[in-house]
């Protein structure tokens, strides 16, 4: 593993489990506290608490306390990292193919033939 | 309409997008095959592009530099996996850095060109596949992406409601 890849690392890491991505799913749409997650899995509190930790580390989710509860929800800002790199690529390449239907209008023959 | 479609393949990291030209497929295919005209569409107008090296042969290269509207140049590469003129083509595409060296802590997209002629109509379909195949194999074989489809669907949901989820009903 390359060092300078840290952040990319932490990422693939977080992803790399069965149950932190089930976690990802379930604080998409909602907000649910370690506890009521804790619920949904054979695992101890310690242990989901561990996996909202690195799943936190690596910039899925976000945590904040209301009263005794710590809520997690998953950031959304990660997500859309994904879809942006292909927004850009997608933008770019219609770019491209507006501009090679302009050459092929301006010149019908190649001068190469 | 000249892009016909764009798909998306969010598991697969890869983008998919068909375009038609009225023109026939060795003209198009010489919009790839002829540097003075790659280089006039690879880049945006306001990056005016010079392709170097230009070898469309399996393990060729091909070199350019864009300048940058503050005179700022940024340089990137193909590397050609597969050639079979005039109808297809694939490449490696990365960055570069100032000497041309191919610069390794920026990402890399495999390209695919597919070009075909149907009553002078020319169908070129581009794919595009995200990253080094080595990370993309890594996050595959973790099952990573399972998460992306159906995350992505939801977030689209939640980002079109205007109203952010009610925080504490």
């Amino acid at each position: 593993m390359v060092v300078a890849d840290g952040e990319v690392d932490r990422l693939f890491h977080a992803l790399a489990d069965t149950t932190r991505r089930d976690i990802l799913h379930r604080c998409i749409d909602g907000e649910p506290s370690v506890s009521r997650l804790a619920d949904g899995y054979a695992m101890s509190f310690a242990a989901v608490q561990k996996h909202v930790a690195t799943l936190e580390r690596a910039g899925l989710v976000t945590k904040r306390r209301r009263g005794r509860e710590t809520l997690v929800r998953t950031d959304a800002e990660t997500i859309r990292r994904a879809r942006a790199v292909l927004d850009e690529l997608e933008a770019a390449w219609r770019g491209r193919v507006d501009r090679m239907a302009a050459l092929l209008a301006e010149m019908p023959e190649s001068p190469d033939g | 309409m000249t892009v016909v479609s764009v798909e998306r393949d969010f598991e697969e990291l890869t983008l998919v997008l068909v375009a038609e030209f009225a023109a026939p497929v060795e003209r198009v295919w010489q919009l790839w095959a002829d540097p003075r005209q790659l280089e006039r569409w690879w880049g945006p107008p306001s990056h005016p592009s010079t392709v170097e090296e230009h070898d469309l042969s399996p393990g060729g290269s091909v070199t350019y530099s864009m300048t940058g509207p503050e005179g700022e140049i940024s340089r990137g590469w193909w590397r050609v996996t597969a050639v079979d003129p005039p109808r297809s083509l694939e490449f490696t595409d990365g960055f570069a850095d100032a000497s041309g060296a191919p610069n390794q802590a920026m990402p890399t997209t495999d390209a695919r060109v597919r070009l075909a002629e149907h009553d002078g109509v020319t169908r070129m379909e581009l794919r595009f596949k995200f990253a080094s195949a080595k990370r993309m194999k890594q996050l595959e074989e973790w099952g990573a992406f399972e998460i992306f489809p159906q995350s992505v669907a939801q977030m689209d949901a939640v980002l079109a409601d205007d109203n952010p989820t009610q925080e504490d009903p």
